[in-house]
């Protein structure tokens, strides 16, 4: 089959020059969604083919920061699996709560809805000025859109109800102002948070954490990549703080296994064992 | 007894939404626990419905059903469901992969994104399977499994407890065969050229 290779040739010389020109490393993603997100752009692109586009990628930076744009899509939801940030609020609160100081890094946050659903969440469970949210995302064109905090008000309704099944203690309401078909949160959710952009597959670790969400990240990613961050989220987690990963993500079979333990079966919810 | 000789077909993808319990309680019972090609399975579902339908289809079914992990390479004997809320992708080198990329044909899991990615991975040694349901999900990546060579196989939609999703298929393309359900196990034991052990039968039926 000449055509599907010709074309797995041109997107791996893309990726390539990209990570030599600007740093960002694509190399080790899975290569099925990788691809469709690279076709997607190419479509909606003016070039013909990935070898016409790699000229312009590497010499025009703003041309590379559509494919960045492309190629880091993530959509989320507040409150994505409320019964994870049920657990949270369940299990894991009562042991941050008697910490002085809580530091919490959501990596991956996209266009923040995770990073807001915590502070919402931490609000509720008492914590005031006692905690730092810091929101990374490998896109700096995202992390604008996390720091506005708005939202399209269609999505307020799903929000809503998953905010309702985490156990949320407020009317959701209370949390957002509406105008026209824009939702925009309340202000002074982001008082404590931080946003910087941070790329998981290069850059280094971020320092004691007793909390880190990094969920529906890691399914992107083949082993080797996966394996990196799992070692660069490891070393940010002070002993004894907790790890938060997607619901089809689990330390099972890998190195940390031995290092956390599972707070409730399947919660993917880990602690990290004081040595 | 089983020649030495496998078949040719890598994979099996399986697409159904509107009346896919039943569809699925009916094709994966009448299938041996040694089925020896792999099956991925797209059934539309609600985000929040968690992996109820992988327990009870492997309570149900003589064949083993399980909810689909990243990275997993796929085995015969076994059927990987797609998880709710997560689009369930093969990679080139067959093994599986998740993704929360935004819903396509307003659906995730969408058929069109697995039958996309197998028929990506797999080529010709494909088998498409397009079942009972409403929208339109599942025709381009049927049509895309076709075009790469691979066999198609549509449900009949005048059976199909909803018709448009196999009916809209049928407009893109004229699959390798329209077949009831009934129909639809017996050609896969067909294709995989299963013969079943000794003094077995092939079939558990409800």
């Amino acid at each position: 089959m000449p055509t599907p290779n010709l074309q797995h040739v041109e997107m791996h010389l893309l990726l390539e020059g990209v990570f030599q020109m600007y740093g960002h490393d694509f190399r080790d993603y899975a290569e099925a969604s990788l691809h469709r997100r690279l076709n997607k752009w190419l479509a909606e692109s003016r070039f013909p083919g990935f070898s016409e586009a790699q000229g312009p990628v590497l010499r025009d930076p703003a041309v590379f920061q559509t494919l960045l744009k492309g190629l880091t899509v993530h959509v989320t939801e507040m409150f994505r699996d409320p019964l994870a940030f049920k657990a949270l609020r369940e299990e894991v609160i009562p042991h941050l709560r008697t910490y002085p100081f809580l530091k919490v890094w959501v990596a991956g946050c996209a266009t923040g809805e995770e990073a807001y659903s915590l502070a919402i969440l931490l609000e509720e469970e008492g914590f005031k000025d006692r905690y730092r949210i810091y929101a990374t995302d490998i896109d700096p064109e995202v992390l604008t859109q996390a720091k506005a905090g708005i939202y399209p008000l269609k999505e307020l309704q799903k929000f809503t109800q998953n905010y309702q099944k985490a156990g949320g203690k407020a009317a959701f309401s209370d949390y957002y102002a509406a105008s026209f078909d824009l939702a925009m949160l309340e202000p002074r959710l982001r008082e404590r948070m931080v946003f910087a952009t941070h790329n998981l597959a290069v850059d280094a670790n971020f320092g004691e954490m007793n909390l880190v969400l990094c969920r529906n990240v890691l399914i992107y990613f083949k082993p080797n990549l996966k394996a990196r961050v799992l070692e660069l989220l490891d070393a940010s987690l002070a002993p004894g703080g907790f790890l938060c990963l997607g619901q089809k993500e689990s330390l099972d079979t890998t190195p940390w296994q031995k290092g956390y333990q599972e707070i409730a079966p399947r919660s993917r919810v880990y602690r990290k064992r004081y040595e | 007894m089983n020649k030495s000789t496998t078949p040719p077909w890598q994979a099996v993808v399986v697409g159904v939404s509107m009346g896919g319990l039943e569809a699925l309680k009916r094709l994966l019972s009448a299938l041996p626990a040694d089925f020896p090609i792999p099956i991925l399975v797209v059934q539309h579902m609600d985000p929040q419905s968690g992996d109820g339908l992988a327990t009870i289809l492997d309570a149900f079914c003589p064949i083993r059903v399980k909810e689909a992990d990243a990275g997993e390479q796929p085995l015969a004997g076994t059927v990987y469901l797609a998880p709710a809320n997560y689009h369930l992708l093969v990679e080139p080198d067959g093994c599986l992969a998740l993704s929360i990329d935004p819903p396509v044909n307003y659906a995730r899991p969408s058929v069109d994104v697995l039958f996309e990615t197998a028929a990506e991975a797999h080529g010709s040694k494909l088998v498409g399977l397009l079942l009972t349901g409403a929208g339109s999900d599942g025709s381009r990546g049927l049509r895309t499994i076709q075009q790469r060579g691979g066999h198609t196989l549509v449900q009949d939609p005048t059976e199909a407890l909803a018709e448009s999703m196999p009916r809209s298929a049928l407009e893109l393309l004229k699959p390798d065969a329209i077949l009831s359900l009934e129909e639809m196990a017996p050609r896969l034991l067909d294709l995989a050229q299963y013969s079943p052990p000794k003094g077995l039968k092939p079939t558990r039926l409800p």
